[in-house]
């Protein structure tokens, strides 16, 4: 097992290596200038200054060279700089955004709590109504409430966020009497400081709607895995032995059938976080989340190069990252599963 | 028993199995209703221009802002009117048009996007699966191309080619080639995955070792043995990528990336209305269901599809 991991971690190195390189060449045909902004009034031998001194006048090679470097070599030098307080990154080029004229890795590190809050609960509380509802229908088959969840799932499946989040918004944010319990704020107030019961109760409430919009589609999918997998297990003969040594039902079903079919959800579940954070572009959009998906459709509208390669990079290296998770889970989990 | 199921396998031409699939096809009701659907909002979308006249981007400035005509039924003061049953939008463009006019684009990208896709992923499929030494080097890519960040690779092809393909060709048609190409080469992946597991199981099998032994060329193998029988996997598949086609369009669409302002699609005429939608939600509403009811249909037909080819998951 840890010779396969090593091996899938040596693999994943140049897998982004190729993919950093597939993003860096697509972002070099832009035909976006980053001085378009720059008054007319400057000369033009001025903005050729300017240009070079982002790094623009260089050969392709250099540049993503140059790259490379800041990404996975300056960096983490920054990183280890802030949690041990040293010294190795000082007077080193980080990558700059065209924008803000800041390194985009201070930008992201802003952002990213916003989505991790939104995007976290909202794994969480889908994986917590998925699981019953899969194992519950599995369990009873064709029963009504395995048509009806087989219904919500399959309707889950096919409303797109940036519909059902304009639907929750009509719903609970203006048809909704201002004053009632069940209205939610539609637009995430990222400012809001949490700091009494009352804060944390707003901050619980202006989650509710993006946290539904995402959850809803994440327990379609997971919910008709549950059930798909428990469906394999429960046929199979040990249940049979189980329940033919006397353990009672919820002994069989929980422990026996649901640890065995539990396997491969887990490996889904490890499997779907990227795109999730992929899926939340979109909703942190419709609800005004300034989080990295918002942040990565501002810097592409604005031609930010640097930081759209460095947030399309970071989306790359998740997909990667939790790709290889799934695969060493499932041999951990399952011991047919072997590797080597 | 055995012997019936080889001989079905080995020519699935035959009317028989069809036959007996469309008869599980119909079992399905989620499935047959869905087929159903989607006949009737490909007609809509088809033949409702030629019935409904009205130009989809005539400018009507006195009847603007009107509402959907049932609307009077709780709101007698409501502006409706006959001439403009769905209501009108802010410059006085017939919604029901646009309706119309929408669904044309966001189905003709679907169906393009799909059939697409399809092609790439059936040829990639085939090619690993049936020659050896193509294998390893089709399906590293295909890895490569699976852990590649779709949608934000998307909205970036999206924002830095348009530019230069709308100087090319207009900007419908340009549009329309950029985003059909962009969904079609990134999600052909599962499709290859697929086909290239079923070929790896058929060519081992008797029917192809035998067309193999008299002779026939690869290219005939692949196209008369081997291809009409991973045709039920690529039509399962395809279904799904109708579905996820149309989404990504109307996502592109809703975050600004998609058909320029004055050519509407489903995912248009939505993030259009949004920031009046608290006078006007109908303008939210209808093109959402549009979306929304079409993909269900596609989902559905897809669900029963795999059912009926495949009797063994039955249910599931």
């Amino acid at each position: 097992m840890l010779t396969y991991t090593i091996r899938r971690l040596l693999v994943a190195i140049p897998t982004l290596l190729f993919i950093s390189l597939v993003i860096f060449l697509l972002l070099q045909l832009a035909p976006g200038d980053p001085m378009a902004q720059v008054p007319l009034t400057v000369p033009p031998e001025v903005k050729q200054k300017m240009r070079e001194a982002l790094g623009l006048g260089q050969p392709i090679h250099v540049q993503y060279w140059k790259w490379l470097v800041q990404f996975f070599w300056i960096e983490p030098q920054v990183m280890i700089d802030y949690f041990f307080g040293t010294g190795l990154a000082e007077g080193k080029l980080r990558v700059i955004s065209w924008q803000t004229r800041s390194p985009v890795m201070d930008i992201v590190v802003q952002r990213i709590p916003q989505t991790l809050w939104v995007v976290g609960t909202a794994y969480i509380v889908g994986i917590l109504i998925a699981l019953p509802i899969g194992i519950y229908s599995a369990y009873k088959q064709y029963s009504v409430f395995d048509q009806a969840g087989t219904f919500v799932s399959m309707v889950g499946f096919s409303i797109p966020p940036f519909f059902s989040g304009v639907l929750v918004i009509v719903i609970f944010s203006v048809n909704m009497p201002r004053e009632s319990f069940f209205w939610f704020p539609s637009i995430y107030d990222t400012t809001l400081v949490v700091d009494s019961w009352a804060s944390f109760g707003q901050q619980v409430r202006q989650m509710v709607l993006p946290v539904m919009v995402l959850a809803l589609q994440i327990t379609a999918q997971l919910s008709r895995y549950m059930r798909a997998s428990m469906l394999d297990n429960l046929n199979q003969d040990y249940v049979r032995t189980a329940r033919a040594k006397g353990l009672s039902e919820s002994i069989v079903v929980m422990v026996h059938v649901l640890r065995n079919s539990m396997i491969p959800v887990v490996t889904v579940i490890a499997l779907g976080v990227p795109a999730i954070f992929g899926g939340a572009i979109i909703t942190e959009q419709v609800f005004k989340v300034n989080g990295i998906g918002q942040l990565l459709i501002t810097a592409l509208f604005a031609n930010d190069l640097p930081m759209v390669m460095t947030l399309t990079f970071i989306f790359a290296i998740l997909i990667v990252v939790f790709n290889l998770i799934a695969d060493v889970l499932y041999g951990i989990l399952d011991p047919r599963i072997r590797y080597d | 028993m055995t012997d019936t199921a080889t001989n079905t396998a080995a020519a699935p031409a035959s009317p028989s199995r069809w036959k007996d699939v469309w008869r599980q096809y119909k079992h399905h009701k989620g499935a047959f209703y869905g087929g159903i659907f989607l006949l009737f909002i490909t007609l809509f979308v088809m033949v409702g221009p030629y019935i409904w006249t009205l130009e989809f981007d005539k400018l009507d400035i006195r009847a603007k802002d009107m509402r959907p005509i049932y609307t009077a039924l709780w709101d007698s003061d409501a502006k409706v009117g006959w001439n403009h049953p769905l209501g009108t939008d802010n410059l006085g463009r017939d919604l029901l048009a646009q309706l119309m006019q929408g669904g044309r684009a966001s189905m003709a990208v679907g169906w393009t996007a799909m059939v697409l896709a399809l092609l790439i992923g059936t040829l990639v499929g085939v090619l690993a699966g049936f020659f050896k030494a193509l294998d390893g080097i089709l399906m590293r890519f295909t890895d490569l191309v699976l852990s590649l960040p779709i949608l934000p690779l998307l909205l970036v092809a999206v924002t830095l080619f348009r530019e230069r393909l709308l100087s090319v060709f207009s900007p419908e048609t340009g549009m329309f080639i950029l985003i059909v190409a962009i969904i079609g080469v990134t999600s052909w992946m599962q499709t290859a995955r697929i086909v290239r597991g079923d070929v790896l199981a058929l060519k081992e099998r008797e029917f192809v070792l035998a067309a193999r032994s008299v002779g026939t060329s690869p290219y005939k193998i692949i196209t008369q043995h081997l291809l009409p029988n991973v045709l039920s996997p690529i039509m399962v598949s395809a279904t799904l990528g109708l579905a996820t086609a149309i989404i990504t369009e109307s996502a592109l669409s809703f975050l600004g990336v998609g058909f320029p302002s004055d050519f509407p699609t489903w995912g248009k005429l939505l993030s259009d209305a949004v920031p009046r939608m608290t006078e006007y939600p109908e303008r939210v509403m209808l093109p959402g269901i549009a979306i929304s009811m079409t993909v269900l249909a596609v989902n559905y037909m897809g669900d029963g599809l795999r059912d009926a080819l495949d009797p063994r998951i039955r249910g599931r």
